[in-house]
């Protein structure tokens, strides 16, 4: 076995992987966030549309966007072995357990909360990033230009009472999710210092409420006011 | 105080062990834990029956010997060893749930107690520093900036008990692998083995069967010399840099 193998083999590497593809994903979502924030603009969703256009096309983006897909994968085939090495560690369980008392819901149940918002990502993913690359999406006209119209079908989507919970409620579940994900990511790379760890927490505590809410926010804008 | 104690017994390592409940009278508030052990085992043994068999030594906190999981938690309800506690952390009439470490690497052997030896063979994997031989060596021949004395030292606390093993819902050994990393990383005398050490000591972790770290922290919360979680940190850090930089391929 060659060390890189048995490095990605050990739990800590496999813990490397996790943590990787984690703070990619934040990265990720943080762009996510931010680009979306066109729908909040009012004017009939001409940026939203040209930006998706750009999202599409961009060379740059492209790479970005596999990148983003390998990290999913990776994030989720990693958690499964581990979580499978951890189960099998303690084949016999307590008849009781004080876990409440010396960690957060959070943290004992990341797997939980990862498989909810993977089978929310995959209605997600059908919803949109499908219909724009394979959908029947209507086409818009910008000074001579053609968009694809992804604003009408997200506005077509969140009329639905049903679809704006089932966002909300998936938001809360990844803000958990990032709750404990966002500062155990940097203890997992070693990062743990009097120094900037403080820092981290912070901004871990930032981030796991604020994206969720400004992501849950769209829908709900979107709901009212069309 | 009367209690009601719900044990766990098991004859051997191939038994599927079970429950027993045992009442127990006239227990003195000033009494530790293991006391109250002994006077229930004096009742079965003039009763003709097996005593319940733990795992005890100096009964001080700094052996390390004493286990098991009371109520849910490592060592009981206070964040020290159950030799340790004290009868007055609980309550007249209280059922008291008395388990034994449950690991995959830490099987039990009989009762409460479990086999540690897993902890003895990570530290054989690296857990040690090459040594002189010859004379005494004067004292401060090697200079250490007391930060760094002091971070080693918290780290050599560690007494190996396992409670971080059974607080951590993976039973991950990483808590006391990286105290015992940590302590000889931080030192000059820990320099020679550095990298080797890393990359030993967390391959033997692994090949027990301990799971890996969520950052749950559990470990921490409930460790009885109050191991910080920075050790398993400074472990990845030794770890990560040790597999791309050391000679072993």
């Amino acid at each position: 076995m060659s060390w890189v193998t048995k490095t990605l083999k050990s739990t800590l590497g496999r813990k490397l992987i996790m943590a990787l593809t984690g703070l990619f994903l934040i990265l990720f979502l943080t762009g996510h966030v931010s680009g979306n924030l066109l729908l909040f603009k009012g004017d009939g969703g001409e940026a939203f549309n040209m930006y998706a256009k750009f999202m599409t096309t961009n060379p740059a983006v492209k790479l970005l966007s596999y990148l983003t897909y390998i990290s999913v994968i990776g994030h989720v085939i990693y958690s499964i072995t581990l979580n499978r090495l951890n189960k099998s560690a303690r084949p016999i369980g307590y008849a009781e357990s004080g876990a409440f008392t010396n960690s957060t819901w959070s943290s004992r149940n990341m797997g939980i909360l990862g498989t909810i918002i993977l089978v929310f990502l995959a209605g997600h993913l059908y919803s949109f990033w499908f219909q724009i690359h394979w959908g029947d999406v209507p086409i818009v006209t910008y000074a001579g230009e053609e968009y694809k119209d992804l604003y009408s079908v997200v506005k077509v989507a969140f009329q639905q009472e049903w679809m704006v919970a089932l966002y909300v409620v998936a938001m809360t579940f990844l803000g958990f999710h990032l709750s404990h994900g966002f500062a155990s990511a940097f203890q997992t790379l070693g990062l743990n210092h009097k120094k900037y760890s403080p820092a981290i927490k912070t901004l871990g505590s930032i981030y796991c409420v604020l994206v969720p809410v400004l992501f849950a926010s769209m829908p709900l804008y979107i709901y009212f006011t069309s | 105080m009367q209690l009601t104690l719900k044990i766990w017994r098991q004859k051997n390592a191939s038994d599927k062990g079970g429950f027993a409940t045992y009442p127990v009278d006239h227990v003195s508030k000033d009494m530790s834990f293991l006391e109250m052990l002994d006077v229930l085992n004096e009742e079965l043994t003039e009763k003709g029956q097996d005593p319940v068999h733990f795992d005890h030594d100096c009964r001080e906190g700094i052996c390390g010997s004493c286990s098991l999981y009371i109520n849910g938690k490592p060592h009981g309800p206070l964040q020290t060893t159950t030799c340790q506690l004290h009868m007055r952390s609980f309550n007249d009439g209280e059922t008291v749930t008395i388990e034994p470490w449950r690991a995959k690497a830490f099987p039990v052997l009989k009762d409460l107690v479990v086999d540690r030896y897993a902890f003895d063979r990570i530290i054989q994997a690296g857990g040690y520093v090459s040594v002189g031989t010859g004379g005494v060596p004067d004292a401060n021949e090697i200079p250490i900036p007391k930060t760094i004395a002091d971070l080693a030292m918290d780290a050599a606390q560690c007494i190996g008990c396992g409670a971080c093993v059974a607080a951590c819902k993976n039973a991950s050994a990483m808590l006391f692998t990286s105290a015992k990393v940590s302590q000889l990383a931080l030192l000059p005398q820990g320099q020679v083995e550095r990298k080797t050490r890393a990359e030993k000591m967390v391959a033997q972790m692994d090949a027990e069967g301990f799971g890996a770290c969520t950052n749950t922290g559990a470990c921490e919360a409930e460790c009885p010399k109050g191991i910080s979680i920075t050790n398993i940190a400074r472990m990845n850090r030794e770890y990560f840099s040790a597999v791309v930089s050391s000679e072993n391929l």
